[in-house]
């Protein structure tokens, strides 16, 4: 049996001289629901394993500026929980809840959502679409990016193996702004997306949209941000040709697989759908909060 | 390398284990511990049958590792019951017949406690969405629906 260390450091730069020492596979470990069971299936075996949940910053929620900045290790169950978090960003929670049972998200977190790199992951297109910028650390000290610059393929990052994902920053929204998320899955729960969308926008005094972020989820490699479905909502009072043009850009922008679980054709016709009735939601919430 | 020795506290009493890396909390408490309460239906988060708590948070202990679990708060089957007296969950599994094999029901037991801690008056639909996580191959669900609402009621009233 190959002996697997697991350290448990409770500062940022211990953990990081932690992953910069290590000689085989490390892994930052935060709530283990991908983590464990690919060491269970084999499909890694790492060397070294470095608990990020004693470091406060990584668990943190706190407001910032009429935003909130979480720690990457915070278990969603937290998230859920705080209500004024759930206020703040409708749309990413809408991802969040979406990630398993109650009982993975006791333990699962955003930043091993986002860092696992599927390009289903849930709450991935609801942070872009937010417009999340996420801070990262290592050995040279702090960086900041946005989150679709995380991802670069399924199961791939461009973090260096001895950096961490800290926290993520979702901004202050300007006033009538909301967002929204939405998959679509074969079964109603417990399921992986087979298409997925995020939608932020902002309207001004009289309901036109001034902003607008698209993100579409399990139609390409990774996450993508879609401008030009964004686009064709800024300047439209969100009507039905605006929603129309919304839905034929966000499908023109997919390249997805085709498996067991829906076709090529499938997945682009339900991509334009979804966005289209995620951009309905947002707009709802966006009228309703001032 | 050494294992790791834990310390903990498991059902209101300290607990000590020494533990590999890879060994998971289910593990440990069935094959250390000789708590086999705790069921493995899949060891991949999917069933809830292996559900405890940990930190007073709901969670499959086939995705925690033993060694993670140093300082903390552990709750599993073994602590429900008052002695010989059931709780009102475990009563009520009884009187409404929500269980046949009963490899899911320590998981159910716990799930369903968790939610009542937080929720004591939840809807039924509450209870089939805190519930999502738990598989049944037998029951069909609505008896276990029933009797946590049952269950519910009966501790509001207490
Ligand atoms: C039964 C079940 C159902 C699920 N359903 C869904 C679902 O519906 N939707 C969905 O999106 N996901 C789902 N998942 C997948 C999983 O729960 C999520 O991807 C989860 O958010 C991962 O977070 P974690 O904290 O558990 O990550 P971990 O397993 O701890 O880590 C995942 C990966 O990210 C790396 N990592 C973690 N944190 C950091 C960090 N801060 N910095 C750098 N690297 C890091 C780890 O090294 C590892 O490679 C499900 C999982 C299970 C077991
Ligand atoms: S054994 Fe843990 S969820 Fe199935
Ligand atoms: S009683 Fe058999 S699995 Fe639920």
């Amino acid at each position: 049996m190959s002996a697997m260390r697991y350290e448990r450091p409770g500062t940022l730069e211990a953990a990081v001289a932690l992953l910069s020492g290590a000689t085989g596979a490390a892994r930052v470990l935060a709530g283990g629901t991908d983590l464990l069971v690919q060491m269970r299936t084999g499909r890694i075996e790492p060397q070294l394993l470095v608990d990020c949940k004693d470091i406060p910053e990584m668990t943190a929620i706190v407001a910032d500026d009429g935003g909130f900045r979480f720690g990457a290790a915070t278990p969603c169950m937290a998230l859920v929980e705080h209500e004024a978090f759930t206020k703040a960003c409708p749309g990413v929670i809408d991802g969040v809840k979406l990630i398993g049972s109650i009982q993975v998200k006791g333990r699962a977190s955003v930043g091993g959502n986002v860092c696992n790199a599927s390009p289903a992951a849930d709450s991935v297109p609801a942070l872009i679409a937010a417009g999340a910028v996420a801070t990262i650390i290592g050995p040279g000290g702090r960086r900041e990016t946005r989150v679709e610059n995380i991802a670069t393929g399924p199961g791939k990052t461009s973090l260096a193996r001895d950096e961490i994902l800290v926290s993520l920053l979702v901004p202050r929204k300007p006033p009538h702004s909301a967002d929204a998320y939405l998959r679509f899955t074969p079964r109603t729960e417990m399921d992986i997306a087979v298409v997925s969308a995020g939608v932020n926008l902002t309207l001004d005094r009289d309901g036109v949209c001034r902003k607008a972020r698209v993100s579409l989820g399990a139609v390409a490699e990774r996450a993508l941000l879609v401008s030009e479905a964004g686009a064709a909502l800024i300047g439209t009072t969100v009507d039905e040709a605006a929603l129309e043009k919304l839905a034929a850009a966000a499908a023109a922008a997919c390249k997805p697989i085709d498996d067991k679980r829906g076709t090529k054709a499938y997945r682009i016709k339900v991509a334009g759908v979804l966005a289209r009735r995620a951009a309905q939601i947002a707009l709802d919430r966006a009228r309703k909060v001032n | 390398m050494a294992k790791h020795h834990v310390t903990a506290t498991l059902n209101g009493s300290p607990v000590e284990f020494l533990c590999e890396t890879q060994q998971t909390l289910l593990e440990v408490l069935r094959d250390e511990l000789n708590l086999t309460g705790t069921k493995e239906g899949c060891a991949t988060g999917d069933c809830g049958a292996c559900s405890v708590t940990v930190g007073g948070r709901l969670v499959c202990s086939c995705l925690v590792l033993g060694a993670e679990v140093e300082g903390k708060r552990i709750e599993t089957i073994e602590g429900m019951a008052s002695g010989t007296e059931l709780h009102p969950l475990q009563q009520k599994f009884l009187e409404h017949a929500a269980l046949q094999c009963g490899i899911c029901t320590p998981g159910m037991l716990i799930a369903a406690r968790s939610l009542l801690e937080r929720k004591p008056d939840p809807t039924e639909e509450e209870v089939r969405y805190w519930l999502a996580g738990n598989l049944c191959r037998c029951t069909g669900y609505n008896k276990i629906v029933d009797a946590v609402l049952a269950a519910a009621g009966e501790m509001r009233r207490a």
